[in-house]
């Protein structure tokens, strides 16, 4: 390869010397403007190396002068974040239930905290839409099994149902009255018939009309005597259309033979009363809530 | 042609009263071979008087006028509203120009103006060339206003050129600090007025001055600040040539019927400094007396008589100094003139019969007068089947925009069904569905906005955040100016439900004007729940 510079005598231009085949390179260089970018940048990226963490090392990569990372700023992010919600947190820890509900503000902040503690907490059982499943209960509608005013859902939320940890938790078991042997499997078959008549469902007349005495004697008690329900006690209404664990006879007779029942966590010790009372916010604003 | 007109140069000796400048184009484009990166020319245009500079200070007086009093007007919207006359709340998203208030989702509105703005440059375009880069881009109008300073501080052309050459002295630093100093105080004027579209402008100046305004404010008028130096006072005819793409594209819109700035060389070749001397020597020249007047008045350094050419900004000084000169020589003005390649061709035909060949008796008849068969400009030529293109579809779409306007929306209701879930069983077996639904109040005013439903039997609707009734309808208030969502439940008792879908209408009424918003909803049973 020549390296020998000439001027071309066509364009006026020199050559860069370099020839390949008789092919010879006319030298434009970059513009000056350019090159003193490239430089720059070069310059930039040597300071940037040596100030921010960038240089691969064996235990891990070198740190930099200004000690950035991605985890302290996220920390700070978070702390900033805390910080921002202080004064609404420490108003809605401070107030009551009913006082945050008559301020739309703290109101509106607590449905909004609310609805993002349900999505951690709560999602698993009642569902992403907080509608439930069987056997979980469905929080948007207007039934309650232990009360629908906003007290009651703070104190079912405090200290759960049928949590065994936690002294003050919703408790009443119903009696497995065919599994104990109160009753006959003929007399839960009259006492399920009654039951669906009572919720205008499907049953057997004459079966519902005997089951009725039995109902009276063993159910009413808690049940209430049209089976309305007894709400400080957690037994359901029966005379509605809300089933949790289902309104076929099969459902019925089984849940009076063995029943099911389901057992929620006490979240005040793992959440603390700020975002109870949050939750609570929440689950009331999902409409079915009482006052 | 130039062999020719140098012949002629060489023959007869300049006799002529008229101030000859000694100046070569510094922007040749094309006709500079080979030298890619070569370094900027300086460019000392020269002042001039005429009609067309009188044009431009009175069309650099108006746009600067507008720029920087617009954001002081005022207009009272009432209470609920900014008073001033054009603002640009991004902080609220909201865009006030006089009467009228745009949302962010009525942004058609400013598309709309763009669209209009583009065709708009289609039409003066195609009629007046690059009459945009020549009297109305803030680049130009800028620059001439800097020129100005240039010249007020420094003198014209010819102090300024020996001031550039002259070695360091006292006067020459007082001069030029003085003369960046004005510089940079328009600069700051310029970046600072630009911020007062964006805020209440007497509440930000207060703020600005008292280093109280946010930051964004001082960060825009350092960023404009320093562009406006730079560009006006710096860079000026570099921008128009290397940076800016509209003479790339401007150039595309121009036909043969456009009004461009030209050198009539049908009746200026062949040029001659010495015309008397040539008359003598019974040599025809043409009306150039090459005097280069053109050239130097040019604020982009190029020379006219080069033909168009991309660096032109159609500033038309050099038809005004070229008219002045012709003036003195006593001849016709318009050598250099606004004039269409349909013309230009049609005359040059005349003067060249054998092309490259200007023959300027030609053009002329016995008594000095053009002959007949030369064509001058005429006014219909702004009537053309595109030119009223163009304007058929700029005023469609100002019509469309217009009407769009008087017709629009100030109350709007938006209706989302909730999915998760869609329908809730109530206790008494009745079915309810939930939506968010968000109502927009978009006058400065508070009002109190019916909603209600239409066609669905049985239901009933109640809006917790509200009140607490069930019913129709409810009464709704709503802020000025703003949106209201809210959730709304609609119960459908048991013994009139229905299976499947079923649509119904949500309206939204206020009561004192009439003004409604309905919007078509759905209302969903699951096949568990009937």
């Amino acid at each position: 390869m020549s390296t020998k510079r000439e001027t071309d005598e066509l364009s006026g231009v020199d050559t860069t010397g370099h020839e390949w085949d008789g092919i010879k390179e006319l030298n434009h260089p970059l513009p000056r403007w350019w090159l003193w970018t490239l430089y720059g940048t070069i310059i930039w990226a040597i300071g940037y190396a040596i100030v921010y963490p960038a240089i691969p090392g064996l235990n891990g990569n070198s740190k930099g002068l200004w000690g950035w990372s991605s985890r302290a700023d996220l920390r700070n992010e978070m702390v900033a974040a805390d910080a921002a919600k202080q004064a609404m947190t420490d108003a809605i820890g401070k107030a009551d239930i009913n006082a945050i509900l008559g301020d739309e503000k703290l109101r509106t902040f607590a449905v909004a905290a609310g609805a993002s503690t349900f999505k951690v907490t709560c999602v698993q059982c009642h569902g992403s839409g907080a509608q439930g499943r069987p056997g979980y209960p469905n929080l948007n509608d207007d039934d309650w099994l232990w009360g629908g005013k906003p007290e009651d859902i703070v104190a079912t939320l405090s200290h759960g149902v049928r949590y065994t940890a936690d002294n003050d938790t919703r408790q009443l078991p119903m009696p497995a009255f065919g599994k104990d042997g109160t009753l006959t499997a003929e007399q839960i078959d009259q006492t399920a018939n009654y039951v669906l008549q009572l919720a205008n469902l499907e049953h057997d007349n004459d079966k519902a009309t005997k089951g009725a005495a039995i109902f009276a004697e063993q159910c009413a008690a808690c049940h209430g005597d049209t089976g309305e329900g007894g709400k400080t006690l957690g037994a359901p209404r029966l005379n509605d259309s809300i089933w949790l664990y289902g309104n076929t006879l099969a459902d019925v007779t089984a849940q009076i033979n063995n029943p099911k029942q389901g057992v929620m966590p006490a979240w005040l010790p793992r959440l603390g009363e700020t975002k109870v009372k949050e939750l609570a916010a929440y689950v009331l604003s999902l409409g079915g809530g009482q006052k | 042609m130039s062999s020719h007109s140098e012949a002629v140069r060489s023959k007869v000796t300049q006799t002529t009263l008229i101030d000859r400048q000694d100046v070569k184009a510094v922007n040749t484009g094309a006709k500079s071979k080979g030298k890619l990166y070569a370094g900027r020319q300086k460019v000392f245009p020269k002042k001039v008087e005429g009609t067309f500079r009188r044009l431009k200070w009175i069309i650099m007086a108006v746009t600067l006028a507008i720029y920087y009093v617009t954001p002081w007007l005022r207009w009272d919207r009432g209470p609920h509203a900014p008073d001033q006359a054009v603002l640009l709340d991004m902080a609220n998203r909201r865009f006030y120009f006089f009467f009228i208030e745009i949302w962010p989702q009525e942004f058609y509105f400013v598309a709309g103006l763009l669209v209009m703005a583009g065709v708009g440059l289609f039409l003066v375009t195609s009629v007046v060339g690059r009459a945009w880069c020549g009297y109305s881009c803030p680049q130009t109008v800028w620059t001439d206003l800097f020129l100005a300073v240039e010249g007020f501080v420094e003198g014209d052309r010819n102090a300024r050129m020996k001031l550039d050459a002259a070695p360091w002295s006292a006067r020459k630093l007082f001069l030029r600090v003085s003369k960046h100093l004005i510089w940079i105080l328009i600069a700051i004027a310029t970046g600072g007025a630009w911020i007062f579209y964006f805020a209440d402008a007497p509440t930000l100046l207060k703020n600005f001055v008292t280093l109280q305004a946010p930051f964004i404010a001082y960060a825009t008028v350092g960023v404009l600040t320093a562009t406006t130096y730079i560009f006006g006072g710096l860079m000026r005819e570099q921008v128009c040539i290397y940076m800016c793409p509209w003479p790339r594209i401007q150039a595309a819109m121009l036909d043969e019927d456009s009004l461009v700035v030209t050198y009539n060389d049908w009746r200026g070749e062949p040029r001659s400094a010495g015309t008397k001397k040539a008359a003598a020597a019974g040599i025809a020249v043409g009306d150039c007396i090459d005097c280069n007047a053109c050239v130097a008045v040019c604020p982009t350094g190029i020379d006219i008589r080069n033909g168009q050419q991309l660096e032109c900004i159609t500033c038309a000084l050099c038809i005004d100094a070229c008219d002045n000169i012709m003036d003195k020589v006593g001849r016709e003005k318009g050598l250099i003139s606004y004039s269409t390649l349909r013309d230009y061709n049609h005359n040059m035909a005349i003067a060249s019969p054998t092309p490259g060949n200007i023959s300027p008796k030609l053009v002329r008849d016995d008594t000095g007068h053009f002959v007949q068969a030369v064509k001058h400009f005429n006014w219909h030529i702004i009537f053309r089947v595109r030119t009223l293109i163009y304007m058929g579809m700029w005023s469609l779409v100002g019509l469309g925009l217009l009407f769009l306007l008087l017709t629009r929306d100030r109350l709007e209701v938006n209706v989302q069904h909730d999915r998760n879930p869609v329908a809730i069983k109530l206790s008494d077996g009745s079915v309810r569905n939930g939506y968010t639904i968000k109502i927009l109040n978009m006058v400065p005013e508070p009002r109190n906005i019916n909603l209600s439903i239409q066609g669905l039997p049985g239901a009933d609707i109640s809006i917790p955040d509200v009140s607490e009734a069930r019913g129709r309808s409810t009464s709704i208030p709503v802020e000025p100016d703003k949106l209201r969502a809210l959730k709304v439940f609609v119960t459908v008792s048991s013994q009139l439900l229905k299976q499947g879908n079923t649509p119904f209408k949500i309206i939204a009424t206020d009561p004192q004007s009439f003004e409604t918003d309905i919007y078509d909803a759905t209302f969903e049973v699951p096949e568990n729940m009937k």
